[in-house]
């Protein structure tokens, strides 16, 4: 059990901060490749025409979930050391909600819209500065809203502890479902093919 | 002979000289990237991905130059302060690596292009305001769930968290909800 590496090494902020930089670029170069620069391949999986943020999120979650459990039957991580977001329920639906009308409105999220800022586009870098007003206000005039958060959350909740069923039967659950969702969301894209802009 | 028109040779010439812009990777493959950048996160650090953070690490520091008072008074704010160096935030240096990172991909992709993304029947002015309504909105929406697509969607699904597939689920309800209503912004 040597991983995550922060539970076994104590690293300065520098190289935390060298870390970050490069998993970041990592993180940008991926969302750049599958097309997540541009607010039209983005906001196309809500009219169907394109289905690219189903498949890159779900084979992004289902590539992660599996390297985590073969990392822990291999003995080499230990699962219990990583950090998982309390749930709550309220915060997540309301949140989730909001954040959906401006996922649509704005036409990024706040990952995507750094690589639309890298690749020219004006729109991502005022979607970026909205971002910004944004916590800024949340700051100023709501913090009242962290305090209510970690007085009613529910604690860690996972898929496991909350159905008694082992992560490995989930991991071939979302394997089955990506294979699933990868012969549905073509037949989708087909149906939907004459929303797609000609330009 | 040459059976070209003159023009033809100089759109030619003008597609040659400026590039067409390499195709985007398969859906799947650039998955996979992402999802072995979010596992080495996870290894390294011992949790995932995130973005929200960045952007309030560098409100906090605003605040900081605008009205230092403040920040003890916010909860929110005193989280960032860092001891009054917000800067030096791990989301923040994430997200300016995710700038790099993007635009050596768009670099190599020959997709750097100063634009603005909008469907023909709304103007460059209209798309501005909504893009700045959209990332205030979005950001409140982050803010109350802790988390974005990237750390409750991306990050809590992966981990198998209940919160972060709430979070997803909720993401899809409303924006499909709306999509009908804000179809001439996008189509």
């Amino acid at each position: 059990m040597i991983f995550p590496l922060s539970s076994t090494v104590e690293l300065t902020l520098a190289a935390e901060l060298a870390i970050a930089l490069a998993l970041g670029a990592g993180f940008g170069f991926a969302l750049e490749r599958a097309g997540f620069g541009s607010a039209r391949k983005l906001m196309a999986v809500f009219y169907l025409y394109d289905m690219a943020v189903v498949k890159v999120m779900f084979t992004a979650v289902v590539t992660a979930l599996c390297g985590l459990f073969l990392l822990s039957w291999a003995g080499l991580l230990n699962l219990g050391a990583l950090y998982i977001e309390p749930t709550h329920y309220v915060a997540q639906t309301v949140g989730g909600l909001l954040f959906g009308v401006g996922f649509l409105v704005g036409g990024y999220c706040p990952g995507t819209s750094m690589a639309a800022i890298a690749t020219g586009r004006q729109d991502g870098l005022v979607f970026a500065l909205g971002m910004l007003a944004g916590v800024y206000a949340y700051a100023e005039f709501t913090p009242g809203i962290d305090a209510w958060y970690q007085a009613t959350a529910s604690g860690e909740i996972t898929l496991p502890s909350l159905t008694g069923i082992g992560m490995g039967w989930w991991v071939l659950v979302f394997l089955l479902a990506l294979a699933a969702a990868a012969r549905g969301l073509g037949a989708v894209e087909r149906r939907f093919s004459h929303l797609r802009p000609r330009d | 002979m040459n059976t070209l028109t003159p023009t033809a040779v100089l759109n030619q010439d003008k597609a040659r000289i400026a590039g067409r812009a390499r195709p985007y990777w398969n859906p799947y493959v650039a998955g996979v990237l992402l999802g072995l950048v979010l596992l080495a996160t996870f290894v390294v650090t011992g949790r995932g991905l995130g973005a929200t953070g960045g952007f309030a690490a560098v409100a906090t520091w605003l605040a900081g130059q605008l009205t230092p008072d403040h920040i003890e008074t916010s909860a929110v704010h005193a989280k960032y302060w860092h001891d009054g160096k917000p800067l030096l935030n791990w989301t923040l240096f994430l997200l300016v690596g995710a700038l790099i990172g993007a635009a050596i991909s768009g670099w190599q992709g020959r997709r750097f292009k100063f634009s603005i993304e909008r469907g023909p029947r709304i103007n460059d002015g209209q798309r501005l305001a909504l893009a700045f309504m959209g990332g205030f909105i979005a950001a409140f929406g982050a803010k109350i769930a802790k988390g974005c697509t990237s750390g409750q969607a991306l990050t809590g699904t992966s981990v198998l968290s209940v919160g972060g597939l709430v979070f997803m689920g909720s993401v899809f309800v409303a924006a499909f909800g709306l999509a009908w209503f804000v179809r001439k912004e996008w189509l």
